[in-house]
């Protein structure tokens, strides 16, 4: 089983560029170009460089000595979190803007849900002097005023999507219609494996920084590269994909993909799209996504804004579909436990988003000398205001 | 033959309305379609709403949400086409249906062919349908029920594959106007008429429509000197949303 993009842009039945025609000679243009520019000894260099002195990688793989106690198992954090702008985002955004000036683009846009994606944007244009502009819904810049606030100190300006349900996905609809209206200078940086092919394989290729050192790590201090768990949270699954990417091959490699429950999978208010989605279209992509019988795409929720997306990369419905990495889910109120839990426990206090994958360890059941690795794939001062909301 | 062949066969400075199904009302379609044919539109296309319209401006954005608010559907749109005793049935006026693929392919490609048909529908628009995946899934369904789908042209789509899609098309050609989604009303400029010409000296086999941006009688007046015809459309849903009559907007334009 091939778990990598084939030449066509599709995983198994998934990915594809569904695309109108506007959009066809600027995804074209990156499809051709992308994987020479970012195979290219230069641009290897300039972002190796960038990703130790400007980013903070490599990041620790932690091994959570509490944690393991708790749980019966050696349990490792990989601590996305440490990176510059909290997340591991900005493996992403600094690629992307090393490939939008090879391609000469000097206008940057994003769509960003949390703010997270948006902030890791704006924080490399200002780096790299390039005009940025983020979509975000009018829900959202609401719910998180502090990340409008970053984007805005980095010089980004940020647009408020007023159409739809104003939240992530409507923002990517605006992203695709500003890139629509600006064919020729503008670079769009998507924050997630989703979108239409080449973009899940670039962004996973941007993230697989995550697997690679976590496989190095392992080799150095155990003699053993290959961990018997990896845990990852799945909004678009850009986090899930960088930390699955060197191990999808090996079967000996439990991945376990852990999506937003919300209130509960069948309770009306959830983002598990494997279990709720269906075969269809969103963003260019063909994936699972949550829609109603007539093909509308529905409104997710959840408590943490980075997972509640419709729909998921094509990857991981490729995954989920051919069975390679299971995937589960995690509600609102298990996740805010595993948050507490962690700060308590390990000093950490992690992004809404990771505390899904941590809340999965209750339910893992891993042997005594099993080494599982949980992404930690970002911090938690964005969420504080819930976080203190919630506590008892 | 294929009404929309003989209407470019017949006709010069064709004038091609877009309308969203179920907007304003879910039971406007009847009586939207009556007063285009009754007033000289040439050709029809409905809208099907979608909740995620990526190529369309906030006009079409909001008549396809208040339309999904009224309740349209797939479904509901070929039951209200197929009760149409009216005279766009018996006219020639070629009706197109123009949307996004995340519906049609819920319903079912097939079965949405086949139900055109018997609407009698004459062509397809489908943005997102890339064309390989067209040609190699489904081009023969297309054919089986007569249908003819239409690609677009941008200014940024390149000599080889305008060629490629001019021989591919057997309906026309929908030329959008500029580098935007639906709505832009910046008329027709000096830089447009560069395009259009390019795209005039090509000799295309397959006629052209241009649409995208076209919103009065200047504008299509211009239009139609570089092509068979154009395509209005959110100027249109702009004037029917302010309670407007249908023909009054069509003797603005001809
Ligand atoms: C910390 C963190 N983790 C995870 C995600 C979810 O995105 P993905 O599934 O692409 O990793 C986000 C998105 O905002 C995030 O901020």
């Amino acid at each position: 089983m091939r778990y990598q993009v084939n030449k066509k842009g599709y995983y198994g039945n998934f990915g594809g560029a569904f695309i109108p025609e506007m959009l066809v000679p600027n995804v074209e243009e990156l499809r051709n170009h992308y994987l020479k520019i970012i195979s290219s000894k230069g641009f290897q260099k300039e972002l190796g460089s960038l990703l130790r002195n400007y980013a903070g990688r490599p990041t620790p793989l932690y091994f959570a000595k509490r944690l393991s106690e708790r749980y019966k198992a050696k349990i490792f954090l990989k601590r996305e979190d440490l990176l510059h702008t909290g997340a591991h985002k900005i493996n992403n955004t600094l690629g992307q803007i090393l490939v939008a000036k090879k391609l000469g683009k000097t206008r940057i846009i994003a769509e960003t849900g949390a703010g997270q994606h948006g902030v890791a944007t704006a924080t490399v244009c200002a780096l790299m002097g390039l005009e940025c502009i983020v979509y975000m819904g009018e829900v959202d810049i609401e719910r998180q005023a502090p990340n409008v606030a970053r984007m805005k100190m980095l010089g980004a300006k940020v647009i408020p999507a007023k159409s739809g349900s104003r939240t992530l996905k409507d923002a990517t609809n605006e992203a695709i219609r500003d890139w629509i209206n600006n064919p020729v200078d503008t670079h769009y940086i998507i924050g997630s494996v989703v979108g239409p092919h080449p973009y899940p394989d670039m962004v996973a290729r941007f993230q697989s920084v995550i697997s690679k050192e976590i496989k190095k790590e392992l080799k150095s201090k155990f003699k053993k590269e290959n961990p018997d768990y990896v845990i990852a949270c799945v909004g678009g699954g850009s986090n899930a994909a960088g930390a699955f990417y060197h191990f999808l091959d090996n079967k000996k490699v439990k991945l376990i993909a852990v999506e937003a429950a919300g209130k509960g999978i069948h309770s009306g208010h959830s983002a598990a799209t494997m279990v709720l989605g269906k075969p269809g279209i969103i963003h260019g992509s063909k994936t699972l996504l949550m829609q109603t019988d007539d093909g509308q795409i529905t409104e997710p929720y959840s408590i943490s804004a980075g997972l509640d997306y419709p729909g998921v990369g094509p990857v991981h419905a490729h995954l989920f579909k051919t069975g390679r990495a299971k995937f589960v889910s995690a509600t609102d109120e298990e996740a805010l436990k595993a948050a507490y839990l962690l700060a308590k426990l390990e000093g950490i206090i992690p992004a809404l988003e990771s505390a899904h994958a941590l809340a999965y360890l209750e339910k893992l059941k891993a042997k005594k000398n099993e080494i599982v690795v949980v992404n930690l794939s970002g911090r938690g001062d964005k969420d504080m205001a819930t976080y203190i909301n919630k506590m008892e | 033959m294929n009404p929309i062949s003989t209407l470019f066969k017949e006709k010069k400075n064709i004038l091609s309305i877009y309308f969203t199904a179920g907007f304003p009302n879910l039971n406007s379609t009847k009586s939207i379609l009556d007063a285009l044919v009754g007033s000289g539109a040439d050709m029809i296309e409905i809208g099907i709403p979608f909740s995620d319209p990526l190529a369309d401006g906030p006009v079409i954005q909001h008549s396809s949400e208040v339309a999904l608010k009224n309740g349209m559907t797939i479904q509901l749109l070929f039951h209200q086409l197929d009760k149409l005793k009216v005279k766009s049935r018996k006219s020639k006026v070629p009706l197109i249906l123009m949307g996004y693929l995340n519906p049609v392919l819920q319903f079912g490609m097939e079965h949405f062919c086949r139900e055109a048909r018997k609407a009698g529908i004459s062509g397809v628009i489908l943005p997102d349908l890339p064309m390989d995946v067209y040609l190699s899934e489904y081009k023969p369904v297309f054919e089986k029920y007569k249908l003819k789908n239409i690609f677009l042209i941008t200014p940024q789509t390149s000599e080889k594959r305008i060629r490629e899609i001019d021989k591919r098309s057997d309906g026309f050609i929908y030329m959008v106007s500029s580098s935007s989604t639906t709505g832009a009303q910046n008329g027709v400029n000096k830089e447009k008429e560069k395009y259009f010409n390019r795209i005039r000296r090509m000799k295309l086999k397959s006629p052209v429509m241009i649409g995208f941006g076209i919103s009065d009688r200047t504008g299509f007046s211009k239009a139609c000197k570089f092509a068979n015809g154009a395509i209005i459309g959110s100027a249109f849903i702009s004037h029917i949303e302010k309670g407007e009559p249908v023909n009054k907007f069509i003797k603005q334009i001809i």
